[in-house]
């Protein structure tokens, strides 16, 4: 983690705008927050909560068209557009890696040969975990093809890291099942993860609210990507702003390091000159 | 002759293009991406690629999703 590059003589206020970017497949990104576009009340709401998060990269699924829609119907792209942010299509729903490869492929050729993407190959319909066998015979395909792969992923360090070595730009661990909204389940196997690692980390799923956002970032991930903990909101754009302001917190008090847990208290004020 | 279409079976006439079927189906100048027979056509080869009985096509588009 570069700490000595953060403490130089810059403004500290600019600190996480401009001097800590997050870097993903040689592309520098201000906001480490990374936002889904599904469950939306409409695109409009979409369109205010994408941009209320601050996120610049978005993902979307890639879908059958529904044949006889009305032709005028507004577009998702048409309001994400792929000339602001970086669009990063998923393979959500795929259950092997040859619909994933090829849900990619369709993918590349509709944003004009765009290749970075989020592979998730699901193992499970109950929990949505991933397949890990599936997981890295797609990720092994499709880095081969050329595609730069953010991988959804298990918290299991070990498969983290071969994902890594793999040639993975980024490697998503769960906090907890997709759409749960449970936090991070287990903060020791994300820590480990973000230890060895060599690409960025960002937690994908499970984040419920800002706190747990917070800590996934104070435990040193790189950054966060959620979709329902928005968009299930009673208010997503308010929680979009909340998710916002979390990840930029729980990155500053990483970077900052926090004090050492103590087993008894420490007075903060001066024990000596009190009154008689 | 008959294809397949997202699943669904259509009648086309005979040397349809790709072109062509993505404008009957309304999606003309949208943003989509085809296979034919889990081959993808890029974008410039739509005009020339013409089906063939029994083609399953599937026509994508981006939607919402995290």
């Amino acid at each position: 983690m570069p700490h000595g590059a953060l403490t130089d003589t810059q403004g500290f206020s600019s600190m996480s705008q401009t001097n800590d970017p997050l870097i993903v497949a040689g592309r520098s990104y201000g906001s480490r927050l990374l936002v889904g576009t599904g469950k939306y009340r409409d695109l409009d709401q979409t369109r205010e909560a994408i941009e209320a998060s601050g996120a610049e990269i978005v993902t979307v699924a890639i879908r059958r068209t529904n044949i006889g829609q009305n032709p005028g119907e507004p577009n998702l792209l048409d309001v994400i557009r792929p000339d602001r942010y970086t669009i990063l299509p998923n393979t959500a729903g795929c259950y092997s890696a040859e619909d994933a490869v090829r849900t990619c492929r369709l993918a590349r050729e509709l944003l004009d040969g765009h290749d970075l993407v989020k592979l998730e190959v699901l193992g499970d319909e109950t929990t949505l975990f991933p397949h890990i066998p599936e997981t890295l015979k797609a990720a092994r395909q499709l880095i081969d093809d050329g595609f730069k792969v953010m991988v959804y992923t298990n918290d299991d360090p070990v498969i983290a890291r071969e994902l890594g070595d793999m040639g993975c730009v980024a490697v998503m661990p769960l906090a907890a099942p997709i759409g749960s909204g449970l936090g991070i389940r287990n903060p020791y196997n994300i820590h480990f993860i973000v230890e060895e690692a060599k690409v960025p980390i960002l937690v994908d799923a499970g984040v419920g609210t800002a706190s747990d956002a917070a800590v996934a970032m104070e435990l040193g991930c790189d950054g966060v990507l959620m979709n329902t903990a928005i968009a299930a909101a009673r208010d997503p754009v308010l929680m979009a702003s909340a998710m916002r302001k979390a990840i930029e917190a729980g990155r500053e008090a990483f970077l900052a390091g926090r004090m050492p847990r103590k087993q008894y208290g420490s007075p903060s004020s001066p024990v000596g000159g009190t009154i008689d | 002759m008959q294809v397949v279409v997202n699943g669904e079976p259509r009648d086309v006439p005979a040397k349809t293009t790709v072109a062509e079927l993505v404008q009957q189906l309304g999606f003309a100048g949208r943003r989509v991406a085809v296979e034919v027979n889990q081959d993808i056509v890029p974008r410039s080869e739509h005009a020339l690629h013409r089906l063939a009985d029994g083609d399953r096509i599937e026509v994508v588009a981006a939607i919402g999703g995290g």
